[in-house]
């Protein structure tokens, strides 16, 4: 029965078209490497460098902020600074933490491109970089919080902050209820990524 | 910080749009005036960098707080929210013409 089964086409790879910037890209990269301004292994490393950023990082920094007054300080006076103590370098940008309060909620967005603090963070969401947060954060904030299901109470402010310069911004959220007794080790899993950019709050850690 | 406005100054983004150029300040906060959050300090300048130059001289960067209703006139969210944006001096006039 071996000519019985279908003689199905394959799908074909959903590979895409490349467009004009990645094609540059490709072209500029060469020539860097011809000429010998780096080498695919610096090249390679650096790509790694950027994927070994993630939001954990910020996590800790985060939870170390609410468990440190004199590093919160730090942290908010110079962020790049304090940053650079685990490792991250903000290269030509500088880290500018905003911080929540009971009367102030923040929120980051980027409309005129996709600014976001990539060394510390790493690669942002999709979502972030989309047309539709770009505009919609800073035209209706609170519709756009309330569509991730961060809802804030009417005398809180929002503050939103877009980032279309030098500074990358992140935020400080509140520290929640019910966390006296636990280290900062085990508050950093309270942050995620969201809450750092203000489109969530750190939740109280689940009973039981 | 040896900027020309201090925290708390009252200014308004210069209303000019030019068709080309690495311009780092929206549109849509042009003509309107804000209260400077903070100075920033001095940095190159995006519209000289995005064309190859040098960047100098360098501009003081400054966060500008919009009132939403003043930056969407219709604004449907509550009248008190803010939004903070990064303008560098030369996009910057004093709002009480001083």
């Amino acid at each position: 029965m071996a000519h019985d089964h279908d003689h199905r086409d394959f799908q074909p790879d959903e590979e895409e078209s490349l467009p004009d910037y990645g094609v540059a890209e490709i072209a500029v990269r060469e020539l860097l490497l011809e000429k010998g301004i780096f080498t695919a292994e610096e090249f390679r490393g650096a790509l790694e460098g950027f994927d070994r950023a993630a939001p954990e990082r910020g996590a800790k920094i985060v939870a170390r902020a609410w468990t440190d007054a004199d590093f919160k300080a730090r942290l908010m006076a110079d962020g790049s600074k304090v940053v650079e103590e685990y490792g991250v370098n903000m290269d030509l940008t500088e880290l500018y933490v905003v911080e929540n309060t009971p009367d102030v909620h923040n929120v980051i967005v980027c409309t005129l491109c996709s600014c976001y603090p990539k060394p510390l963070l790493g690669a942002p969401p999709d979502w972030y970089k989309s047309r539709n947060y770009r505009m919609r954060a800073v035209r209706e904030p609170r519709a756009v919080l309330a569509e991730f299901g961060t809802h804030l109470a009417d005398d809180v402010q929002v503050r939103v902050h877009d980032s279309t310069a030098d500074m990358r911004y992140i935020v400080l959220p509140m520290r929640p209820a019910g966390t006296e007794g636990m280290s900062a080790e085990e508050l950093e899993g309270l942050v995620s990524r969201d809450c750092m950019i203000g489109t969530a709050v750190p939740g109280s850690p689940a009973k039981g | 910080m040896s900027g020309r406005f201090a925290v708390g100054d009252a200014v308004i983004v210069k209303a000019e749009y030019p068709k080309t150029g690495h311009i780092r300040t929206p549109y849509y906060v042009r003509g309107l005036s804000g209260v400077v959050a903070d100075a920033l300090g001095p940095f190159p300048n995006p519209e000289s960098l995005g064309v190859g130059g040098d960047g100098l001289p360098e501009q003081t960067l400054y966060r500008i707080r919009f009132k939403q209703t003043d930056t969407w006139p219709d604004y449907g969210e509550d009248p008190c929210d803010t939004v903070d944006i990064e303008i560098y001096e030369h996009w910057l006039e004093p709002a009480n013409g001083t």
